[in-house]
């Protein structure tokens, strides 16, 4: 992406145990982060242990979460998509739009999931196709995307969702489980399967970690960033879909900021924001973090712009801790010897 | 190769003309001088923004923190300003140049001395210099009324004809084009983003380059923060949002290369200038606002297109040349 020469990629170790490797990992750092604020979130309020707000604070994260799935693997082939949460703008506003002439919900959930595609196509039309830096191309189609919504709707909303459409964003599939969390575990699952189990995951991988080889390898480079785009476009246009059922209202400055957080959940998963690294677990992991820590400052009272400080200064410091924890030790044992 | 990218600056200067005489066709009152006057006035704040974003974007770096850099630092200049309202204005200027220059040397450092890539920095510093806005003020706004007249009216102040807000744009464009085309500091931010490797070759700091660039582009951001506060005239914690990517924008229309490396003063003038007549034309042209964004979007899709372009058959003369020789 902009820099691709600051650091050089830590190479996996082979000669570790892997059960030595499975402690020091980033997901075991994670665990131990999100167990953390799990209980102090239990120790500062008292209506944080509850099963139903702990269901509410689900719906904190599983629509940027599902988007953050598709953009790990979009991240870790060395690309990224800012136009995610315009997607979103654009596929509600059809939506709403469709539903002035009387669309039924299935018609609802097709336009707002062929919108996603669509608009992921798009931009990896423009990345593969025309060879374009993507991080330009998508503020570019961010901004055209939003700013269609703008002209379709102005200062005006699209309201009146009908029932059975708004149970995408408010329904439950059985107790507490929302059907909005059911999604994203199976979700999560699929892409866990995709990324780390299939013949895609590993080309995705080789990709991030040299395209030239790749290509020369037989990966079709292309055809497998060109997937990953409307991919991302796709989980877009399913997260437009709950967003608006949940709202039951579109605006065109819906789901505005977005792009940010979801990235923020890719990174704060551990994944490189280089590419050729990273996992789906860590992705899931960060995404209940940012939840948790959400949720829990909501109950506190904290505005939602404090909140971001917060979530800044988390993607910073689990980035810079452990390179400033390996300087220390670098320095230490040079001191040592 | 000078050439060519003069060429695609006259190319982008004729597609604003090319823009002015169609709205002047319709509304003949569109190109009197004053309102031309009106527009680069207009388009200033823009225009200091994205030549500091332009020394950013050459090292290969990104900063999304801009606009709120500028929301925060302009937010403590108005708090600071309402509270000591016969503080001379040249002080708090100097004071908004040094806190944004803090705030943009604090990314500098983490892209400097931890190598976190950029975007991962200034996409954690927008979230926290934008949060911060809201814990100084308390979520309140600053007001015309709290504001002191002359913290007003410094901008308005009409030199030879110009507004100074015009005339700081003017003096910062000039400062730019010495220091890019005059001085180490200004090639050695082209070298590293041609290469890095090589800059390291011939003596150049790479991270220490990126950390001035990114606290030039802090300092940008920390003087437009008074000068936006005080043209319109209110400061609060929306102010300038989501502007960090039109500044990205004017960058890349005026031919600013995402990769690093290609970019100039002039053609970072005009891309401003370009978002400027058109958000100006618009409603001239009777055309709705909201069609703003859209418009600008395929700008910048259009301007990458043919950036890209012009980048490919740049490479393959510079081949053709080597060959000959």
């Amino acid at each position: 992406m902009t820099d691709t020469t600051a650091t050089p990629r830590r190479l996996p170790n082979r000669l570790d145990s892997p059960f030595k490797a499975t402690v020091l990992s980033w997901e075991s750092l994670l665990v131990l982060v999100a167990i953390a604020i799990f209980i102090l979130n239990s120790l500062a309020s008292p209506y944080f242990l509850n099963e139903w707000s702990l269901s509410d604070m689900t719906f904190n994260f599983t629509e940027k979460a599902l988007i953050a799935l598709a953009m790990a693997l979009l991240i870790i082939s060395g690309e990224i998509d800012l136009s995610v949460a315009a997607i979103i703008a654009l596929a509600s506003t059809l939506m709403g739009w469709a539903l002035q002439f009387g669309a039924d919900t299935p018609a609802l959930v097709a336009i707002g999931i062929g919108t996603g595609i669509l608009c992921g196509a798009f931009n990896g039309f423009l990345v593969t196709g025309l060879k374009l830096p993507s991080i330009v191309v998508t503020i570019g189609t961010m901004s055209l995307f939003r700013g269609i919504s703008f002209i379709i709707l102005g200062d005006q909303s699209f309201k009146g969702y009908p029932a059975s459409f708004s149970w995408f964003g408010q329904g439950y599939v059985y107790w507490v489980i929302s059907f909005e969390l059911v999604l994203f575990l199976v979700c999560a699952a699929v892409y866990f399967v995709l990324l780390q189990r299939t013949n895609f995951g590993r080309r995705v991988y080789a990709i991030g970690n040299n395209d030239v080889a790749a290509e020369f390898s037989g990966v079709r480079v292309a055809r497998t960033k060109f997937i990953l785009f409307c991919l991302t476009g796709l989980m877009s246009g399913m997260a437009a879909v709950l967003l608006t059922a949940r709202l039951g209202s579109t605006r065109p400055s819906i789901a505005e900021g977005w792009e940010l957080e979801a990235i923020t959940m890719v990174v704060l998963g551990g994944v490189s924001i280089l590419g050729g690294a990273g996992s789906i677990v860590g992705v899931v992991l960060a995404a209940l973090i940012m939840g948790l820590v959400t949720f829990g400052l909501g109950l506190l009272n904290v505005p939602g712009i404090v909140m971001s400080i917060f979530i800044g200064a988390l993607l910073i410091m689990v980035i810079a801790l452990p390179i400033l924890f390996r300087m220390w030790r670098q320095r230490s044992s040079v001191r040592s010897a | 190769m000078k050439a060519l990218t003069k060429h695609r600056e006259i190319w982008l200067g004729l597609a604003i003309l090319l823009l002015l005489v169609i709205v002047t066709a319709r509304f003949p009152r569109f190109a009197q001088p004053q309102n031309l006057l009106t527009i680069f006035n207009d388009t200033s704040i823009l225009m200091m923004l994205a030549l500091g974003q332009m020394v950013v974007i050459l090292t290969r770096s990104i900063d999304l923190s801009m606009a709120a850099n500028l929301a925060l630092t302009g937010m403590i200049v108005a708090m600071t300003n309402a509270a000591f309202p016969g503080a001379p204005i040249p002080l708090l200027m100097a004071m908004c140049v040094v806190i944004g220059a803090g705030l943009g040397a604090f990314n500098g450092v983490l892209v400097w001395k931890l190598s976190i890539p950029p975007i991962v920095v200034t996409l954690g510093t927008l979230t926290i210099y934008r949060g911060l806005v809201f814990v100084i003020s308390n979520g309140a706004w600053v007001n015309a009324a709290q504001m002191s007249p002359d913290f007003i009216n410094l901008q308005r102040m009409v030199f030879l004809g110009l507004p100074l807000l015009s005339w700081f744009a003017i003096v910062v464009a000039l400062l730019f084009w010495l220091m890019m085309t005059r001085t180490p500091l200004g090639r050695s931010f082209y070298a590293i983003g041609v290469n890095p490797t090589a800059s390291v070759y011939t003596g150049i700091d790479v991270g220490r380059t990126k950390f001035m660039a990114f606290t030039i582009a802090g300092a940008m951001a920390g003087l437009c923060g008074y000068l936006w506060v005080s043209r319109y005239v209110i400061a609060s914690t929306e102010v300038a949002s989501g502007y960090e990517l039109t500044i990205i924008a004017a960058c890349v229309i005026g031919g600013v290369s995402i990769a690093g490396g290609i970019g100039t003063v002039t053609g970072v003038l005009l891309g401003a200038l370009f978002l400027g007549v058109i958000n100006n034309a618009l409603p001239v042209i009777n055309i709705s606002p909201f069609w703003q964004m859209a418009i600008s979007g395929s700008a910048i899709l259009l301007a990458v297109v043919l950036n890209a372009r012009g980048e490919q058959r740049k490479g393959r003369i510079i081949l053709k040349k080597a060959e000959a020789v």
